[in-house]
Parts: C-alpha cells; sequence; structure tokens
C-alpha cells in the first residue's frame, strides 16, 4: 500500500516537474509540449484506426521477428550446447559476430529488401537471435553431469535424454533469453522504422519530428515506453511462471 | 589433455578457433565471385575498401569523433547510473517512490529519444552523447539499485559493529558488493551506447562512422559501405575486449571465489 | 579481578519486535554483570533469543527497554570498546579484500600512524597464527582459517569487550577444539574480557569462567554459574575431569528445563 502510494507520489512529481518546465519558460512549449497536451493528443490518437494500424504493424515485426530468432537460436544453440566440437569451433565465431551492432546490418538490408518489412526483419533477428542462442547454450551446457551418467547408464535413447534431461534444464534459460530478445526485439522494430522508414510507429515518430509535431512526437514516444512496459511484463511473468516448475535454483542474471 | 605434447595443443586450439573464420572468409570469396549480387563484395575488394576508406584523414574526420563521444558517453552513464544507483538502492523511500519512473524510462526504446533530444538541444555532439547516455544508463542504473539492495545483511551489519564511517563503507563495502551487478549492468550498456552512436549519426550528422556507412549505402558503394559494417564489428569486438579486461581486473575476487565453491 | 565497578552492566533488558501478525517478544526481563578481564559464555536452548541479546550488547539492537552500559555509561550504538565475531564468517569477512584488507580495515577510520597500523595488523595475525595467509583472500582458506582471521579482525581493534556470536558452530570438530584453544589462549595472555555465545554446553563449560543459562524465549537468566575448573585447560584433561561432568551435566539439566517449562525469573544462584 505505502509502496503503491509512494509510486503514484513519484509519477506524480514527474508530471508536475514536465509541466513546469515548459510553464516557467524554461523551454520553449514548441520543444516541450505539456503533459495535458500530449495526454490529449493520445486519447485522440487511441480514437484514430490509423493508429491502430500502424501499431499493429509494428507488433507484427516485433513479433515476427522474435519467432523467427527464437527458432534459430534453439535448434542452433541445441546443437552447439550439445557437441562439443562444435562449441570449440564456432566459439570465435561466436565470439567476433556477437558484438557486431545490429544497426551496421540496415544499409545492407535497406539495399537487399528495400522498404520492406524484410528489411526490419533482418535487424530484429539478428539482434534477437543472440540473446536466445547464448542462454541456450548455458542452459544446454548446465545439464547435470551426474543426472546425464545416470540416464546414460538407464539406457535412454538420444531422444529421451533431450525430452526428459535436456529440456527442463535448459528451458529456464531459454525463458531468460526470450524476456531479453523480446525487450531488444523491440528496440529495433522502432528503430528500423524510423531509420529504414517501413510503416509503422517508429516511421510516425520521424514523420512527426520533421514536421515538428512536438505532441505528437512526445505521445508516440510514451507509447512505445508503454509497449516496452507491456512487454517485459508479459515476458517477466512468463519467465517466472516456467521457473516456478523447474526445481533449480540459480541467479536471475545471466552471466 | 595434461600429457600431450604442449605445441600440439596449442595447434589444435589454434585450429578450432581460426577454423571456422577461415573457411567462411573463402566460402564468403567464392560466392562474391560466381554470384551476379550486386549487393555482394568480395573479401579482397571490402578490404581494398577498408585501407582505402578508413585508414589516413577519414579516420581522423569521422571515427575519431564517433569513438570519441562514445567514449564520453559511456563513461558518463557509468559515473550517473553508479551514482544514482547507490543512492536509490540504499535509500528505501526514494525507491520506492522512483520505481515505476524508472520502470517506464527504462522500458522506452532508446532510439526514440534521438527525435526527442533533437528537438531539446538540436544537432550537436553534446546531443549525440545525451542521446548516449539517456539509453546506456538503464542497464547500469538497475543494475546498481539490485547490486546494492542485495548487499549481505552480515556484511553491513559487520561495518557498523566496527563502526566503519560512510565513505569508507561506500568505497570498501557496498561498492565492492555491488561490483558483480554494475559490470553486469556495464556489459549491457556497452552494446546500447554502440547501437545509439551509430543511429544519431545516421539520423541526424553529417560526420561520424553512422553517417559515413549510411551514405555509402545512398550513393551504392558497395564495397565502402560493407567495409564500414567490417569497421563497426570490430569496434563490437574492441569494446568486449576491454571490457573483458577491466572485468577480469575488478571482478578478480569474485571469480576466484566462483571457481572455488564449484570445485 | 572484580573491583567494584563492573565493565558491562545488563540491567531489565526487554526486547519485543513489532511485526505485521503481532509483538514478538525475544528477550523478556534479562539482567546480568560482567567484570574486566572475564570470559562469559552464554548457553541457551536453540532458539532463545541469543543473538537477540548479543545485538543489544553490541550496540547494533535498540533495546525496547531497560540498559547496556559499558563502563557505567549506556550502549547506544555500535561502541569502539566492542567487538564482535559473526557465527557467519563467510559472510562477515569481505572476500574482495585480502586477509590483511579485512583486519585492517577497521583501523582505517582510527587515527594511528601507517606503522602503527601496520603493526597492528601483524601482531593480530601473529597471535591467531595466520602471519604468512596475510596475502590471500578469504575464500582462499579453509573455514576455520577464515574464523581465525575474523578473530584477528576483532582483537586487531582493540576492543574491552569481544563478543562472539557462536563463532564456532560452522566448523568441523578438530578444527573447533583449536579454535576453542585459541580463545582461552588469547584470554589467557591478552586478558581480553569476552562474552561468548553458544548453544554447545562442552563448549561452554570448557571456555568459560562463567555460564549464564538462558531459558527459552522470552528470555530471561535462569542460572549463573561460576565455572571452577583451574584457568590452564587442556581439551583432553580438563574434560576428563570429574568436576567438568558435573558442571556439564547441572547445565544441561537447566537447559531441558528452560526447553520444557516456561520461563520461571530464577535468581542467580552460584554452585560452588
Amino acid at each position: 500500500m505505502r509502496k503503491v502510494l509512494l509510486g503514484a507520489t513519484g509519477l506524480l512529481g514527474f508530471l508536475v516537474v514536465w509541466h513546469l518546465i515548459p510553464a516557467t519558460g524554461l523551454v520553449d512549449p514548441q520543444y516541450l509540449p505539456y503533459p495535458t497536451d500530449v495526454a490529449a493528443r493520445l486519447l485522440q490518437e487511441f480514437r484514430d484506426l490509423a493508429f491502430w494500424r500502424r501499431l499493429r504493424l509494428t507488433m507484427t515485426a516485433w513479433a515476427l521477428g522474435l519467432a523467427l530468432a527464437t527458432l534459430a537460436a534453439v535448434v542452433l544453440g541445441t546443437a552447439v550446447g550439445l557437441v562439443p566440437f562444435l562449441r570449440r569451433a564456432t566459439h570465435t565465431t561466436v565470439e567476433f559476430l556477437r558484438p557486431v551492432p545490429s544497426v551496421a546490418l540496415i544499409p545492407l538490408a535497406v539495399l537487399m529488401f528495400g522498404l520492406q518489412l524484410r528489411a526490419a526483419l533482418v535487424i530484429v533477428v539478428y539482434a534477437a537471435f543472440w540473446q536466445v542462442f547464448v542462454q541456450v547454450i548455458y542452459g544446454v551446457a548446465d545439464v547435470d553431469t551426474v543426472a546425464r551418467d545416470t540416464a546414460r547408464s538407464f539406457g535412454l535413447t538420444r531422444r529421451e535424454r533431450l525430452r526428459y534431461l535436456v529440456l527442463p534444464t535448459a528451458l529456464p534459460y531459454l525463458m531468460t533469453g526470450v524476456r531479453l530478445a523480446a525487450a531488444v526485439a523491440l528496440i529495433l522494430a522502432v528503430t528500423a522504422e524510423m531509420v529504414i522508414g517501413n510503416p509503422g510507429l517508429g516511421r510516425s515518430i520521424e514523420l512527426s519530428r520533421s514536421a515538428g509535431d512536438a505532441v505528437g512526437l512526445y505521445g508516440l514516444v510514451v507509447v512505445t515506453g508503454l509497449l516496452g512496459l507491456l512487454v517485459n511484463l508479459v515476458f517477466r511473468l512468463v519467465e517466472r511462471r516456467s521457473l516456478a516448475w523447474h526445481q533449480s535454483v540459480r541467479s536471475e542474471e545471466l552471466p | 589433455m595434461t600429457a600431450r605434447r604442449p605445441a600440439l595443443r596449442i595447434a589444435a586450439n589454434l585450429l578450432f578457433a581460426l577454423g571456422l573464420p577461415a573457411v567462411a572468409v573463402v566460402l564468403w570469396g567464392v560466392w562474391s565471385a560466381r554470384s551476379d549480387n550486386r549487393f555482394l563484395a568480395g573479401p579482397l575488394a571490402v578490404l581494398d575498401a577498408f585501407r582505402r576508406t578508413w585508414i589516413g584523414p577519414a579516420f581522423v574526420d569521422d571515427v575519431l569523433p564517433s569513438l570519441l563521444r562514445l567514449a564520453l558517453g559511456i563513461a558518463g552513464s557509468i559515473v550517473l547510473g553508479v551514482a544514482a544507483g547507490i543512492a536509490i538502492g540504499s535509500l528505501r523511500r526514494l525507491r520506492e517512490t522512483l520505481g515505476p519512473l524508472l520502470e517506464f524510462f527504462r522500458a522506452i526504446p532508446p532510439p526514440v529519444l534521438i527525435p526527442v533530444a533533437m528537438l531539446l538541444l538540436g544537432i550537436t555532439g553534446t546531443m549525440k552523447v545525451v542521446v548516449i547516455m539517456s539509453g546506456a544508463i538503464w542497464p547500469i542504473l538497475l543494475n546498481t539499485i539490485d547490486g546494492v539492495r542485495a548487499t549481505d545483511s552480515v556484511m553491513l551489519e559487520t561495518a557498523d559493529s566496527y563502526r566503519i564511517p560512510r565513505w569508507e563503507r561506500l568505497r570498501f563495502v557496498v561498492l565492492p558488493a555491488a561490483a558483480p551487478r554494475i559490470m553486469t549492468g556495464v556489459r549491457q550498456a556497452l552494446s546500447v551506447a554502440l547501437i545509439l552512436m551509430v543511429i544519431s549519426e545516421m539520423f541526424a550528422s553529417s560526420s561520424g562512422l553512422g553517417y559515413r556507412i549510411a551514405y555509402f549505402q545512398r550513393n551504392y558503394l558497395i564495397a565502402e559501405m560493407w567495409s564500414g559494417i567490417l569497421l563497426l564489428g570490430l569496434i563490437g569486438i574492441l569494446l568486449a575486449v576491454l571490457f573483458g579486461l577491466v572485468e577480469r581486473r575488478v571482478l578478480r575476487w569474485y571469480q576466484g571465489m566462483k571457481e572455488i565453491t564449484r570445485a | 579481578m572484580p573491583d567494584g565497578s563492573p565493565l558491562l552492566r545488563v540491567e531489565h533488558l526487554r526486547k519485543v519486535y513489532a511485526s505485521a501478525t503481532g509483538d514478538v517478544e525475544a528477550v523478556a526481563d534479562l539482567s546480568f554483570t560482567m567484570d574486566h578481564g572475564e570470559l562469559v559464555c552464554i548457553v541457551g536452548p536453540s532458539g532463545c533469543g541469543k543473538t537477540t541479546l548479543l545485538k543489544c550488547l553490541a550496540g547494533l539492537l535498540r533495546p525496547t527497554s531497560g540498559v547496556v552500559e559499558m563502563d557505567g555509561s549506556p550502549v547506544t550504538g555500535p561502541s569502539p570498546a566492542m567487538a564482535v565475531v559473526f557465527q557467519e564468517y563467510g559472510r562477515s569477512l569481505y572476500p574482495w579484500l585480502t586477509v590483511r584488507g579485512n583486519v585492517e580495515l577497521p583501523l582505517r577510520h582510527q587515527k594511528l600512524s601507517r606503522a602503527v597500523r601496520d603493526r597492528t595488523v601483524s601482531d593480530a595475525l601473529e597471535a591467531v597464527g595466520l602471519p604468512h595467509a596475510a596475502r590471500s583472500h578469504p575464500w582462499q582458506l579453509s573455514g576455520g582459517m577464515q574464523q581465525r582471521v575474523a578473530i584477528a579482525r576483532a582483537i586487531a581493534y582493540r576492543p574491552e569487550v569481544l563478543i562472539m556470536d557462536e563463532p564456532f558452530a560452522a566448523v568441523d570438530a578438530q578444527t573447533r577444539a583449536d579454535l576453542e584453544d585459541l580463545v582461552r589462549e588469547l584470554h589467557l595472555t591478552r586478558g581480553i574480557s569476552t562474552v561468548f555465545v553458544t548453544h554447545d554446553i562442552d563448549e561452554s563449560v570448557y571456555l568459560g569462567r562463567r555460564v549464564l543459562v538462558l531459558s527459552h524465549a522470552p528470555t530471561r537468566v535462569r542460572e549463573d554459574l561460576v565455572i571452577d575448573l583451574p584457568p590452564e585447560r587442556d581439551q583432553l584433561t580438563t574434560r576428563a575431569l570429574p568436576r567438568f561432568t558435573e558442571l556439564r551435566t547441572r547445565v544441561y539439566e537447566q537447559i531441558q528445563r528452560a526447553k520444557r517449562g516456561p520461563a520461571e525469573a530464577g535468581p542467580a544462584i552460584s554452585v560452588g
């Protein structure tokens, strides 16, 4: 209760400060509009079908990108995690490719696919892939050696070992990876729209800016923040549930 | 693995380390030579473009300013993030007041702040540094808060019972205890910072690495564009290596301790 | 060495924890005194508020009512005259500091010259038998050695009272015997006044010059027993003495009764 109250106070305080900055003339309202104006614009947007269409486009790029990245990362990550030879052979390549910032690929993606969803997907998938891939490798490698030996001594088949040994161990790691990837994918879905110009919320942000529509711009920033908040909340919930039935206790943070 | 000759082992390690990259480069070369895809440049062409484009005055004009802004942005977010994180982490009321706000700000995709920063600060170098900081600070801030909060109660009680003064308590107890989490945050911040450096330059600039790459793309200078991507990759790797070195120094005790408890 | 004014005086100490489900009275009404140079062991059934008592003594907790007095002045917070050795050595030593750094940390804010500080640290490490480990990190040492480091840190602080909270509960039996002898030796050679909290009856009788038996929570002093064993003790012969067996039986009975019955306020009884 106290926590909710304090949190609400913080939020209110922030809004008051936001209001006072243009009101006292510290910053021209043309550059920092009043929060009330932004809220009014948001309500107006929410009634506009075009807004929802743009939102859907952004979330489509996000969902497709996240799904593709997760699929690829699970398949490759499991293979690399299970086979020591592959792990050794791919180590340097992974360490080389992982830090490459995905936005560096934007020009290439634009050249190959034009101002299309597919160009945006390249960026989203590349960024999200590494988050999941790394976690899957950790997860698969984390299988308890005693459990592995036990399974072998009881003659479990490869398929059974995957199903009953590897999957339960790796699942919480996978969920952590997917949660991180979901946040990253949203960032890049919006970024791609801003830079590449495929339709969606990101492009609207860029258009508002070039049109000098500060109220619309701030409104869209708030929308992306709310989207990010929603994505975080949902995936944290999913992750916690996947951890709840899992026995192992491990630190929440990725190594 | 111990009984074998060391020379043999080094050779095997080298083969494992360089095997796949070498195969990949050869395949790339063969593919680009045979393919008629005009957006694909061969490794030799890219290497040549790299030498022509980036070694020389362009390095001073475009690369160095970008790197400087990157460094400033990262340093600024570490200083601010850790300082604010310690304050918020140790003061419960402050933490509860700011909690929902921080959750919200962290959730905003950092690149959307670029237009906002352009509006407020104009198209300047300061704007770009502010953009980098406004994205990179969150992982550091939130991890520091968590790290400070998770400081072991017995460690704090020990500090109390020996009447260790505030400053020393911060310097020798709270900060090192939170260091593993802080470093996790810094690692995440590095990749965010690099992304924002590139995007802010693609967006609002007439110089810098990001601007150059976008320019090459718009003018169909394919090999040059690839060389830019390569350079960004190299910067990413350089950052990761530097971070690894710093981390190993700062967290030597932590890694040593983990190794012992695992054994 | 009773010379009139006691070193530590606890009078009608009471501690109540407020919680959402109702108040919990951890310590009911506790009084005792301790003279300079004494080694007092406090035993009681597990969960009897020993740790609460100790934290009140050390100034880490504020009592609900009653007083803790040190050399005639009330204890309101951690005092430079006290040093605490915690049970969880792994959590009380700082893993990022070396052994030397850990011992030195509490001395940094004392106005000592560098040379004096260095000498104090070396001397403390010498006293616990760890001069060679100064540059190691705590986690590189065994549990017993880590607890030695914690003791070195406490004596380097040069407190008037050393307060030890079940310090050897987490180490194996052999190490424990060695550490007990270390505490005896420090007490005898350096005359450090010590409050030693334990749940181990044998340990309390072997170490102490006096044993306070606590009741079940809410805690009172059930018995204040003088241990009239010779000051020179060793693990084999002392523990084989008939008097040792008598005393330990006596403490044992008290604790059994404390576990069973509700706390009856017992006056301090001395068995001679």
